[in-house]
């Protein structure tokens, strides 16, 4: 496999970013692969899970946003599970992940950041997740109206998907966590 | 035997009759679970690949609700189950974490409330013999899949649930039922999960290479104990034979409502009827504990 890597140095490199925020050392990784064995997604992604450590190791900056297992990957934990030497794989990712939102990379196919905003907005009004109204947002955003169309009615009628917003939750307490959360982030700033 | 209930959002919508089957199987056992009141979402995935802070403080919410009920908390669905796991975790190991937490939250959490899945509970607080006292049917030597997925065994030094590599919970509940559980080695492979509605293409990917190995076991239906793997694995089967031409056609059932159907609880409690690929031709099968002894 050929690799290509923008020369950078370490200093300007996502590297200490990463392990600061998903409290995980990338540098005791030796590159054995198991990670890239077991993840469900390596075969159909550019960039498996060793390469993004190693591109890591190497100083790669926010291209590396852009690496297309920064959306693919399936928090599945495999990695994690195997890894000899006890790396939180997932957790790097997650942290590329949030750094990616944040440089605004282009929206990855499937726009799982949407559907992650949709999803936690439904959270936040309605203390659980509203499906309905998270699917209409992520498809209205995605322009995907006719995708799945077909099994709308049968989910509907097996109320597999419930037409109503959830109701019982303690929605006071939920938006008081979001806004609490959010507010520490900016006092971070 | 009482618990602190977590349903979990998917109660409510796709994993309704997870939700309703489960409640069915405790009653049966003598089993009480008390539901959170006001309980709100762990935030699962979304969150964990939001904001670390979120993701904690969403499940500890819950779990501080548990502690003041005094009692272990009982999930059915993996991935609130590792969520909640995750949360606990995170605030044992990192004192500095744990104060921020605890200031979102407003009150303090320790991290003490031992979280549990439904299966775990049947298997060490309620045990093998007495569940099996309760049948009234057997399963009849019927082939199972048992497919334990990804957050009920992963990661494992968070979860600690059974093997992660070969887990057998679920096989000794089928076993006990009079089904065979099959030797396969899909058990914790992905279904791709949270990418069901975002990349439909991986999961259908995904879920075939499951549904294929299980097929190739010879399995007459799937057992499983998550909604995510249920909805996918159930669901996607209509896209996999669009995509491949494979007809799989297996009944992609919940431990909980075996267990139900074993018991000689309805179908209908057990919510058979939202199961998209249908049982049939599992409910067919059982026999009463009686007739397996003529």
């Amino acid at each position: 496999m050929t690799m290509s890597i923008k020369k950078g140095t370490a200093s300007h490199g996502l590297l200490r970013t990463v392990e600061q925020m998903a409290d995980v050392d990338l540098s005791v990784c030796f590159q054995c692969k198991k990670c890239d064995s077991g993840c469900p997604v390596s075969h159909l992604t550019a960039s498996p899970p060793s390469e993004v450590v190693r591109r890591l190791h190497l100083g790669a900056g926010n291209e590396l946003l852009e690496s297309d297992l920064v959306w693919m990957c399936v928090s599945c934990e495999t990695c994690f599970a195997r890894c000899p030497m006890g790396i939180d794989i997932p957790s790097a990712i997650d942290a590329l992940r949030v750094l990616a939102v944040k440089q605004q990379t282009p929206t990855p196919e499937g726009d799982m950041p949407l559907f992650n905003r949709a999803f936690l907005k439904t959270v936040k009004i309605f203390g659980r997740t509203y499906d309905l109204g998270m699917i209409t947002a992520h498809k209205i955003g995605t322009k995907s109206y006719l995708k799945d169309a077909e099994k709308f009615p049968v989910m509907l009628k097996k109320k597999k998907i419930a037409l109503l917003p959830p109701r019982g939750a303690d929605r006071k307490t939920a938006r008081r966590i979001f806004d609490s959360v959010k507010r520490k982030k900016e006092n971070q700033k | 035997m009482k618990y602190a209930y977590y349903p979990g959002c998917a109660s409510d919508s796709t994993a309704r009759d997870q939700h309703t089957s489960c409640l069915a199987v405790a009653r049966s056992l003598g089993i009480d679970l008390a539901e959170i009141e006001g309980w709100i979402c762990c935030g699962t995935t979304p969150a964990h690949q939001t904001d670390r802070l979120l993701a904690a403080c969403l499940p500890a919410a819950n779990l501080v609700r548990a502690k003041k009920m005094g009692l272990d908390m009982v999930v059915t669905c993996a991935a609130c189950y590792s969520t909640l796991k995750m949360a606990n975790y995170e605030v044992l190991r990192h004192p500095k974490f744990r104060e921020q937490v605890s200031e979102v939250l407003g009150q303090n959490y320790d991290g003490s409330v031992r979280v549990r899945h439904f299966v775990e509970v049947l298997l060490e607080d309620v045990e093998l013999d007495r569940i099996r006292k309760a049948f009234k049917r057997s399963l009849n030597g019927l082939k199972v899949a048992c497919y334990y997925g990804c957050l009920l065994v992963r990661p494992p030094e968070v979860n600690q649930f059974d093997n992660p590599e070969n887990p057998v919970s679920l096989d000794r509940l089928v076993t006990a039922m009079g089904g065979e559980s099959l030797d396969w080695p899909h058990k914790v492979e992905c279904c791709g999960g949270a990418l069901s509605l975002t990349r439909t293409d991986v999961v259908v990917k995904l879920s075939d290479a499951v549904l294929t190995m299980a097929r190739a076991a010879g399995a007459d239906c799937v057992a499983v104990a998550c909604p995510m793997c249920q909805i996918n694995l159930d669901l996607r089967q209509s896209d996999i034979k669009k995509e491949t031409g494979k007809d799989h056609n297996l009944p992609i059932i919940y431990i909980t409502q075996l267990l139900g159907l074993c018991f000689g609880i309805s179908a209908e409690e057990l919510g058979l009827e939202k199961l998209m690929v249908s049982p049939e031709s599992v409910v067919k099968r059982l026999t009463s504990v009686e007739e397996m002894f003529e």
